[in-house]
């Protein structure tokens, strides 16, 4: 190739990186806006909250947001119970359903063309009609206004989509790595804690993830299932710094909100790593 | 809201049906001292202080009687409290507001209070605010704060054109009201500003002033809509003002309250009718040299000022074990000098005439006088209790009052919604 055709390919090719890296620097600021938008508001004092010019970084930074909130409401109590009912909801949903995906994914049989069929009608189903039997049984069980209670009923919730996510990952494991198994003479639940689950691994943590925000952003349920203030969760102690009609008291409700997306953030971060570690280790088996 | 008529129907057809005979816990205790739930929806800092206090002055003043506080919201109380009765897990006492309270005084999950209440208490609040809770031949809580929508005016634009400020002696009419935006109009500045984010209420709540009624009752106790003259006034006066004079900003008609003090704020719109508790919200987050004033509502015809409103309320479960007791505390909470420091914190008017009379609620600072002038013209929302009003705000009069007030449709199309629409839904809740 010709110097200057070669110097032509390399500066497009430049262009065309810097065009991505461009496009990728706007989804990100895209993406970031409103956390860094709540990061802001938490931090200005209320008469820089209702101005015609608003500003990126408060003129007067102040905690007294950060104050006001944990003065006025149970942050740390309800952020614990949050972290019990979204923690305790993710661990149960992915034991329950790492098997039976694994049988959905292997087995192919009408029981679990059905059980796939009703997994994707399950999500169609509104909260307000699950609410009904859902209380029906937590009321016989006397898990009304129980943080077990919420667990179950999130458990409930979230499994079927679980389901779904954990079947297309047990799909994508090859089925010559079982048949190996089989050979040296691992029996199936030997095969499936020690073969299949390992390369699993970044679709359980995935789903694990998926049920933790799940719980961890319900509103409704844990507004309707718990009575007494010492087990509300966190997204129904926010709802306490709004007022009738949607009116808000903002500085203290960022402040708050803030700390509520924190234990999401910090898993994602923990966690993304694990789970692109453990696509990379999987693409190279297969 | 669906979602609220959705789940009344399905959890009182099953849920009722499932679980009978389940109550909540008697709480009594082993030494005779009972326990009882408040649930208050109080929110604001000062509020949440002085609810709190309270609370703990009673606890403190009866041993026997111990009241715990428990916090709720205002952001879905109705299914809350829906599913706590049907599972008999409802708080004793019960804060919400008396639009709120029909379907489950109806559905008898509210005591009537109308044989327990002290007689000092049932004098000291006007008959015009027993309405708001009387239901049937029962009354199903006790109205105790109350705001009218007042106009938050930017007192400097409002000197410099020379306008007459209105008082609750002397207010403006609606047509003095119109001139005045006019004249508060031009420079990249709105005379008014219409937050009406939710503008069915407010729509017919200040209707009232000029003899709106729309709901009316027939000599067989039916409602039946009907947006008469006297009802298109008020919805004329902002159609107006948005779409032909163009003194209203037609940006604020989808926005909540608290979106609009921005543009107050920085002299963007002249004026703002809010509710008078916003008051609290102007005065934390103007700017420190602005300077703001409380306005009444304008009047309708021979200085007419009513107006309607849904009083904050209190209420007792009829699953409560202790009637008595919960009946002793509302009486607590609610004397003059508790009822003062109540209103004092949300910033509202109290029902009681004697909190009224309170000097504390008379200054004229950040227009506490103007609101209690107002308040002996307050009475119950058109609507209060009228089944099915719900429905009929969500589905047919909320988007036809848009669609009038941003110029889509005229008045005659909004009428045909209201009442041809209207009255077919009303008609399955009147069956």
């Amino acid at each position: 190739m010709r110097p200057t055709a070669n110097r032509r390919s390399t500066a497009r090719r430049r262009a065309g990186r810097a065009g991505q890296y461009l496009a990728l620097l706007c989804y990100l600021v895209f993406l970031a806006f409103p956390l860094l938008w709540l990061l802001s508001t938490a931090f200005k004092p209320p008469r820089e909250l209702a101005t015609l010019h608003p500003t990126w970084l408060p003129e007067h930074p102040t905690w007294d947001n950060f104050r006001q909130a944990f003065d006025e409401q149970p942050l740390l109590r309800a952020a614990a119970n949050s972290l019990l009912a979204a923690g305790g909801a993710a661990l149960i949903a992915v034991v329950l359903a790492t098997p039976m995906a694994y049988v959905m994914a292997r087995r192919r049989s009408l029981l679990t063309r059905a059980a796939t069929g009703w997994v994707v009608v399950s999500q169609a189903f509104p909260f307000v009609l699950v609410i009904i039997p859902l209380f029906l049984v937590l009321k016989r069980l006397h898990l009304i206004n129980s943080v077990p209670g919420l667990v179950l009923v999130y458990v409930t919730w979230s499994l079927p989509f679980a389901l779904w996510m954990l079947t297309g990952y047990v799909r994508a494991v090859p089925a010559e790595l079982e048949e190996a198994a089989a050979v040296d003479g691992a029996g199936r639940l030997r095969t499936l804690v020690s073969v299949i689950a390992p390369l699993l691994a970044p679709g359980i943590v995935a789903t694990a993830l998926f049920a933790f925000i799940t719980a961890w952003n319900e509103f409704f349920f844990a507004l309707v299932l718990l009575k007494s203030p010492e087990k509300q969760t966190m997204p129904v102690v926010l709802t306490h710094f709004l007022g009738d009609e949607g009116v808000a008291d903002l500085g203290p409700l960022a402040a708050a909100s803030l700390l509520a997306t924190l234990p999401s953030l910090v898993l994602f971060s923990v966690i993304q790593r694990r789970i692109t570690g453990g696509m990379l280790a999987g693409a190279v088996k297969n | 809201m669906p979602r609220r008529s959705l789940l009344a129907g399905a959890l009182a057809a099953s849920v009722a049906a499932a679980l009978p005979g389940c109550s909540a816990p008697r709480r009594r205790a082993a030494d005779g001292s009972v326990t009882l739930r408040f649930q208050s929806l109080a929110w604001q800092q000062e509020s949440i202080a002085v609810n709190r206090r309270l609370v703990k002055e009673w606890n403190a003043a009866h041993p026997k009687i111990r009241v715990e506080y428990v916090q709720g919201a205002w952001d879905g109380v109705h299914d809350q409290l829906l599913t706590s009765f049907e599972g008999g897990e409802a708080p004793d006492i019960i804060h919400d507001a008396s639009d709120d309270l029909a379907d489950f005084a109806y559905g008898g999950f509210l005591a009537d209070l109308s044989g327990l209440l002290p007689r000092p208490l049932k004098d000291d609040i006007p008959d015009h605010s027993w309405q708001t809770t009387t239901f049937g031949d029962g009354v199903f809580g006790v109205p105790f704060l109350q705001e009218p929508r007042v106009i938050m005016a930017n007192r400097t634009l409002l000197e410099r054109a020379r306008l007459r400020l209105p008082t609750a002696e002397a207010p403006w009419s609606w047509t003095e009201f119109e001139a005045a935006a006019e004249r508060l109009t031009g420079d990249g500045r709105y005379g008014v500003a219409w937050p009406l984010k939710e503008p069915v209420s407010a729509t017919l709540n200040l209707s009232l002033s000029t003899g709106g009624q729309v709901f009316h009752r027939g000599a067989d106790g039916k409602a039946e809509v009907r947006f008469d003259a006297p009802d298109q006034e008020v919805p004329r006066v902002i159609h107006d003002q948005v779409n032909t004079a163009r003194t209203a900003a037609r940006s604020t008609l989808g926005m909540g309250g608290s979106d609009t003090l921005p543009g107050f704020f920085g002299g963007r719109y002249a004026m703002v009718p809010l509710g008078f508790s916003f008051r609290q919200q102007i005065l934390q987050q103007a700017p420190e040299d602005f300077a703001w004033t409380v306005l009444p509502a304008p009047a309708g015809p021979g200085r007419d000022q009513r107006q309607g409103v849904s009083p904050q309320t209190l209420s007792i479960a009829e699953d409560c074990p202790f009637k008595e007791e919960a009946v002793a505390f509302l009486d607590f909470l609610l004397r003059p000098r508790n009822m003062v420091r109540l209103a004092l914190g949300d910033w509202m008017l109290p029902t009681g005439r004697a909190a009224l009379a309170d000097p504390a609620l008379r200054t004229k600072r950040h227009g506490w006088a103007t609101g209690t002038a107002l308040a002996r013209h307050l009475r119950p929302a058109p609507a209060q209790s009228v089944r099915g009003y719900p429905e009929w705000k969500d589905k047919i009069a909320t988007p036809a009052f848009q669609e009038y007030y941003s110029g889509a449709i005229g008045g005659g199309a909004l009428r045909r919604k209201l009442v041809r629409d209207g009255n077919l839904v009303l008609a399955r809740y009147q069956r």
